[in-house]
């Protein structure tokens, strides 16, 4: 099908798009990367009065790190993100989720800002918000303030902005040098949305654990933060029998729904399995672990 | 309602211009507007791959971008992809390996094809399945589409 009609807006800066949204006083959508809202109007599922580009506002595009942040304007593409030398380096977390957003050509045009916004929970990036803990910063016409993942992501395509409001920039703390991670996702085909995935981050020293971020996507309404399985990590270490117990932990944290891809059952198993998977693969990864850097003497007791 | 918007851009190279409502998809108003019937249309949300074009040089779907958002942009479609009568290399290699399936699809493959070999210059079978896997379609000659990336790699990484 075809999009009904809309009024059509291109603003070019910030101020613009938001006295635009001001006018159309809640009836009007941002047009981020169109890769989730262009499909709702071709099927005309959402029936907006305008569409407000966000396209033609290039101070919308960067990417900086500052304050051991690094610091997404919204209107970044995804394959921007995928192809950063700094996100390679600072948070190859979302590098690899990045390359679980849909396929490459929808990368092209989608954006971490519109995902983030969109907030599907079977999307990647809201999970490595979550992980990470991360924020956004939103305006609107009283100004500017902003809002971690538990004030954002309310339930399914539900946050805390506001109608007048603009999500203008995501912010990621850098990952600790040496950091493991892991992104671990189940779907039908390579680019379907995620049935669950799971967003790992470990830090370790010796055989401690001295952090460990664990987040899911589909697992439920909004991305879950694993706090309880992260703590017999931080506990207990990254050893096997440390991994399978935050596994079983990952699983008995969720809830899950049950729909047309999955039953609740099916996801909580998932969890399980793609939890272990993430911690064992991100253990490998993280300099540190038990073994390297450690006295051979020390390592082989 | 805003009527018509006027777009201008350039496409496989020659400078182009139409005016249509701002609802219009690029996809449609590269077949109605410009007569570039080779891209295709398919599922109409960005899933089948079949509308996928270079928009400024890297792949994305024609069919989930408003052709007003194209003005300005340098958009290459299928029919960009022979030159003075001879078929790209991708063409040839798809000919040759049997990859042509019943051809609803291919342009969509071609031009996804082409933006994966860019950014996989030296790709492994595996990645080619993963890349290819944007478009949906498995109709025939599946396995030849593969062979044809995999063949047209090392043609494509020579200075043309
Ligand atoms: C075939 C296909 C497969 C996909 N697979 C995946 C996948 O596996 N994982 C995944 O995560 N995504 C997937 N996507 C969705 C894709 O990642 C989208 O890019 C993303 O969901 C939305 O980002 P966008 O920039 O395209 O936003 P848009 O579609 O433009 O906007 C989405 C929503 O967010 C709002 N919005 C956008 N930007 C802002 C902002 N700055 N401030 C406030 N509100 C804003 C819009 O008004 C709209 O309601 C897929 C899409 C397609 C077509
Ligand atoms: S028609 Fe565009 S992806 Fe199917
Ligand atoms: S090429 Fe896709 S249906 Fe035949």
């Amino acid at each position: 099908m075809k999009p009904p009609r809309f009024d059509y807006h291109a603003p070019t800066s910030v101020d613009e798009a938001l006295s635009l949204l001001g006018r159309y006083g809640g009836d009007a959508k941002l047009l981020a990367g169109g890769q989730s809202l262009m499909p709702l109007l071709n099927f005309r599922l959402s029936r907006p009065a305008a569409l407000i580009d966000l396209n033609r506002i290039p101070a919308l595009a960067y990417m900086k790190e500052a304050d051991g942040q690094v610091r997404f304007g919204a209107m970044t593409r995804q394959r921007a993100v995928e192809f950063s030398p700094v996100v390679q380096a600072r948070l190859p977390l979302l590098q690899e989720a990045t390359r679980w957003v849909g396929h490459l050509p929808i990368r092209t045009r989608g954006t971490i800002g519109g995902s983030i916004a969109h907030a599907d929970p079977s999307a990647e990036y809201p999970a490595v918000l979550v992980a990470l803990e991360g924020e956004v910063v939103v305006r609107g016409p009283g100004g500017e303030r902003t809002l971690r993942p538990q004030q954002l992501f309310r339930t399914y395509l539900t946050t805390g902005l506001e109608a007048d409001e603009i999500l203008t920039e995501v912010r990621l703390p850098a990952m600790p040098a040496g950091a493991g991670y892991a992104f671990e996702e189940f779907a039908r085909r390579h680019g379907d949305f995620a049935i669950v995935g799971i967003a790992a981050m470990v830090v370790v020293e010796g055989r401690h654990c001295r952090k460990a971020r664990l987040a899911t996507a589909g697992a439920g309404p909004v991305p879950v933060r694993l706090r309880a399985a992260e703590e017999i990590l931080e506990k207990d270490g990254v050893g096997d029998a440390a991994i399978d117990a935050a596994a079983q932990s990952a699983g008995e944290l969720v809830e899950p729904d049950s729909d047309i891809h999955a039953s609740a059952d099916y996801r909580r198993h998932l969890t399980r399995v793609l939890t272990a998977r993430a911690l064992r693969r991100a253990v490998v990864r993280a300099a540190g672990r038990p073994g390297a850097g450690v006295p051979a003497s020390e390592a082989s007791l | 309602m805003t009527d018509g918007v006027t777009v201008r851009l350039t496409v496989n190279g020659a400078a182009r211009e139409g005016r249509c409502e701002p609802r219009k998809l690029l996809v449609d108003f590269l077949r109605e507007d410009l007569g570039l019937t080779g891209t295709h249309v398919g599922c109409e949300h960005g899933i089948c791959g079949a509308c996928t074009i270079m928009l400024n040089g890297e792949a994305a779907r024609s069919c989930i971008m408003l052709a007003v958002q194209a003005d300005g942009a340098e958009i290459m479609t299928v029919e960009g992809l022979a030159q003075d009568g001879q078929l790209h290399p991708l063409q040839e290699a798809f000919r040759e390996h049997h990859g042509l399936q019943c051809g609803f699809c291919t342009p969509g493959m071609l031009m996804t094809a082409l933006d994966f070999l860019r950014v996989h210059p030296d790709p492994t079978e595996a990645e080619i399945r993963e890349g290819i896997s944007a478009v949906l379609c498995r109709c025939t000659g599946y396995q030849g589409i593969i062979n044809a990336v995999k063949a047209a790699a090392p043609v494509l990484r020579r200075p043309r």
